[in-house]
């Protein structure tokens, strides 16, 4: 797809996830959100991007409907989120892997839980064992897998429950560097084909343009929307030529000289 | 490969540890430290001659009865009791501090008491028994249940699991470790109690009988004695571990 | 649990098992049971009489003295553990059977060779107490992250500086937590060894009181020992708290 091209489906895509005003405020009196809107257009990625504190990962969360917001609401095709949908996955920091259960019942577990037949979880399982690399590590336990592994059997579960949104929270932050980079590699390869709406949460500059569609600039808390930067890079680059190009090196210089000014 | 040399080896450690034991009874056994302190020798032929000879069987079989009767129902409750604490504040708040105090306590005081309500049968030694599992097989489980990784919480609910799926699913796997070492602890001071109500209040069983060679001194039979209970307890120990593996099966890998 | 939207704090659960308590053993017919007014009665009679205070005296002496030997001989040994393999393979099983093995079967044996009197509760102390503290302390030593040793290593410090002020230091933590679990095993083996020894001390007045159908005071004495156990083992908590403040930092 070429760079025009591209833009021009963008701007016809549809808004799948709209914020709506959303306020935190958390037990303690900490204020972690303040009047945030936003706008998440269908079929693409969108990173939040912001010091750490600043309530991105509360934001997904609220999104994803694991917090109730104290102000606002999240709207998910024109339809209020009071909780977590079988139209959203989620991938976790921590990995939130069960260490009792090999990687093929992990990754079944999405499924299991909605009352999927034995059978049939298990072949859809090995799919998407197969999908994210894993392939042949069905019968090992977590402990006996590395940080990279166990986050793409996070992902192998989320992607399993087929939802239209992909919500990822820092997944690569408890993984080494140069797991992290092929990771994004397999993961924007295996997201081309899914096609899905991701959102993604990250406090890696580089990480966020390299990935995202759509930058969303997080300020410190009290969070607020503070920027959104579309990315205009041509992804039919290779990676390493990608990390090269001028436009992706603009953008992170673009957000860095906002970033320095939290410091 | 590796691994089976390994295993020979501690293997190896484990006899050359028990030889080392053994091997310092004697010795303390010779000199003698005590009169009344036999060596490891002639307390092993009394050993061996009691078991053959039918005074363990007998012993025992006053012994053990109580004892499982005891453990199970305080593994039945235990696991019941921590588990409805773990989900249930209102349970929590009611039970929790008892069972603190009844762990830190020295419950065995009780157990006077106990003969006066119900003598000195079976009955006595069971509950004998079951003060000393219960508190810890509760707390264990209850420790269990409350300290679930929240986030594991989050992911059920993420993929709209039930509540009783979560407990189900993820809550009772995840405390099962501490059930275990619960059980286990529980177990250990089953023996204990059930020991201290033969040797304090009914002259039954295992108890009774290292009270009897203790008066009459013979002491090689009553050191037997000892190391016949403390040995039947540290196999039952091992049993329960091996289970344990059998039902958790990641923990056979590691 | 809530009331009114407020959090009632845990002990007071207390209060209303102190009331249940008094309500059963007022209308309840149980002679073993009385209320809990008449146990506490009981108890303000029972602490200033000779021979509640004699009984005390006694053991809180071999309360200490066993647990001092413990501490002595428990924290040297786990140490041994820690830093060597061998010995922690020669000696670790025996530790790990004694741990949670019926050591109420091992007092007689203290009764014979030690006679039937203090020196046998004191022997009891130690041998309820020790096993805790010696599995801690190892362990403790065992989590040194090992870059501090190295660390002192590099800036020329001795092998006794690195002992007591590296490795000591380190597995403070964890000595203190075997210390308390010591602590509370260690009031289990008083008033067992006590129990069976059955003439001297608390022991003694449990079976007095349980002999003479003396229950408010058999009720008033075991409230106190009770009390004593959970308040040194709380007291040890405290302690613990704080050096964990540091530990975490680790």
């Amino acid at each position: 797809m070429n760079q025009v091209a591209k833009n021009m489906t963008e701007t016809k895509q549809d808004t799948i996830v709209e914020v709506d005003g959303i306020a935190m405020r958390y037990e303690g009196g900490v204020q972690a959100l303040k009047g945030v809107d936003l706008k998440i257009p269908s079929g693409e990625l969108t990173s939040f991007l912001g010091p750490s504190g600043c309530g991105k990962t509360t934001l997904l969360k609220i999104i994803a409907g694991l917090l109730t917001p104290t102000e606002g609401e999240v709207r998910i095709r024109g339809k209020k989120v009071t909780g977590p949908g079988p139209d959203r996955a989620f991938v976790f920091q921590d990995f939130a892997l069960m260490p009792w259960a090999t990687v093929q019942r992990n990754v079944e577990f999405g499924l299991e839980l909605r009352g999927m037949p034995k059978d049939q979880r298990g072949e859809k399982a090995v799919k998407y064992i197969a999908e994210v690399g894993l392939a042949g590590f069905e019968k090992s336990y977590p402990h006996e897998l590395s940080g990279g592994m166990r986050q793409r059997v996070g992902l192998a579960r989320a992607l399993a429950v087929d939802a239209d949104i992909l919500m990822m929270d820092e997944p690569f932050a408890s993984v080494d560097e140069q797991t992290r980079r092929k990771f994004q590699e397999d993961m924007l390869d295996l997201l081309s084909k899914e096609k899905k709406t991701v959102i993604f949460v990250t406090h890696s500059i580089e990480e966020a343009v390299y990935v995202s569609d759509q930058v969303v600039l997080l300020s410190p808390r009290p969070g607020q929307v503070q920027r959104i930067i579309r990315t205009e890079i041509d992804r039919s680059k290779s990676p390493d030529e990608i990390r090269r190009d001028k436009n992706y090196l603009d953008y992170v210089d673009d957000i860095w000289a906002v970033l320095r000014t939290y410091l | 490969m590796a691994l089976r040399t390994l295993g020979r080896q501690t293997w190896l450690w484990k006899l050359m540890s028990f030889a080392l034991f053994f091997g310092a009874w004697e010795i303390a056994g010779r000199i003698p430290i005590s009169l009344s302190f036999p060596t490891f020798i002639e307390t092993f032929i009394a050993f061996v001659r009691m078991t053959f000879n039918g005074e363990f069987a007998t012993a025992y079989l006053q012994t053990i009865q109580p004892l499982i009767i005891g453990v199970a129902i305080s593994s039945v409750a235990g696991v019941g009791f921590g588990v409805l604490m773990g989900l249930w504040r209102t349970m929590e708040w009611f039970l929790v501090v008892i069972f603190i105090i009844l762990y830190a306590s020295p419950v065995a005081a009780i157990i006077p008491l106990v003969t006066y309500m119900y003598g000195i049968g079976l009955t006595s030694k069971v509950i004998a028994v079951v003060i000393m599992a219960l508190p810890l097989i509760v707390l264990n489980c209850y420790k269990g249940v409350r300290h679930t990784h929240p986030s594991l919480i989050e992911m059920v609910r993420s993929f709209q699991g039930s509540r009783w799926q979560e407990i189900r699913l993820i809550i009772l796997p995840n405390a099962s470790s501490l059930i275990f070492a619960g059980l286990r602890l529980g177990i250990g001071a089953g023996f204990i109690g059930v020991v201290l109500a033969e040797l304090l209040i009914t002259p039954t069983g295992i108890g009774d009988l290292i009270t009897y060679h203790r008066s009459v001194a013979d002491y090689p039979e009553m050191f037997a004695d000892i190391t016949s209970i403390i040995a039947l307890s540290a196999v039952s120990l091992t049993v329960l571990l091996k289970m344990e593996f059998l039902v958790r099966p990641e923990t056979r890998k590691r | 649990m809530k009331l009114n939207g407020k959090q009632i704090p845990i002990v007071y659960s207390l209060f209303l098992w102190a009331a249940i308590w008094e309500l059963v053993g007022r209308y309840g017919g149980l002679a073993i049971l009385p209320p809990l007014s008449a146990v506490f009665e009981a108890g303000v009679e029972m602490v200033p009489t000779d021979k509640f205070k004699s009984a005390m005296v006694v053991t809180l002496d071999a309360y200490f003295r066993g647990l001092a030997m413990a501490v002595a001989i428990g924290i040297p040994m786990g140490f041994l553990m820690g830093v060597s393999k061998t010995i922690d393979r020669l000696i670790g099983t025996w530790v790990n059977i004694f741990v949670s093995a019926p050591l109420t079967a091992v007092v007689p044996i203290f009764m014979v060779i030690l006679g039937i009197g203090q020196a046998t509760v004191i022997a009891s102390v130690f041998l309820f107490a020790i096993w805790a503290i010696v599995l801690d302390t190892r362990a403790g030593v065992k989590h040194v992250n090992p870059s501090l040793p190295e660390m002192a290593h590099s800036f020329g410090a001795s092998r006794w500086l690195i002992f007591y002020r590296i490795y000591l230091l380190a597995a403070l933590p964890e000595v203190l937590a075997g210390i308390r679990l010591g602590l509370i095993r260690a009031v289990k083996g008083v008033v067992i060894g006590q129990l069976l020894v059955a003439i001297t001390g608390i022991g003694e007045l449990f079976e007095l009181y349980s002999r003479n159908f003396l229950f408010d005071e058999f009720w008033a004495l075991l409230l106190m020992v009770f009390a004593f156990a959970f308040a040194t083992a709380e007291a040890v908590g405290l302690v613990e708290k704080r050096i964990e403040y540091y530990a975490r930092t680790r």
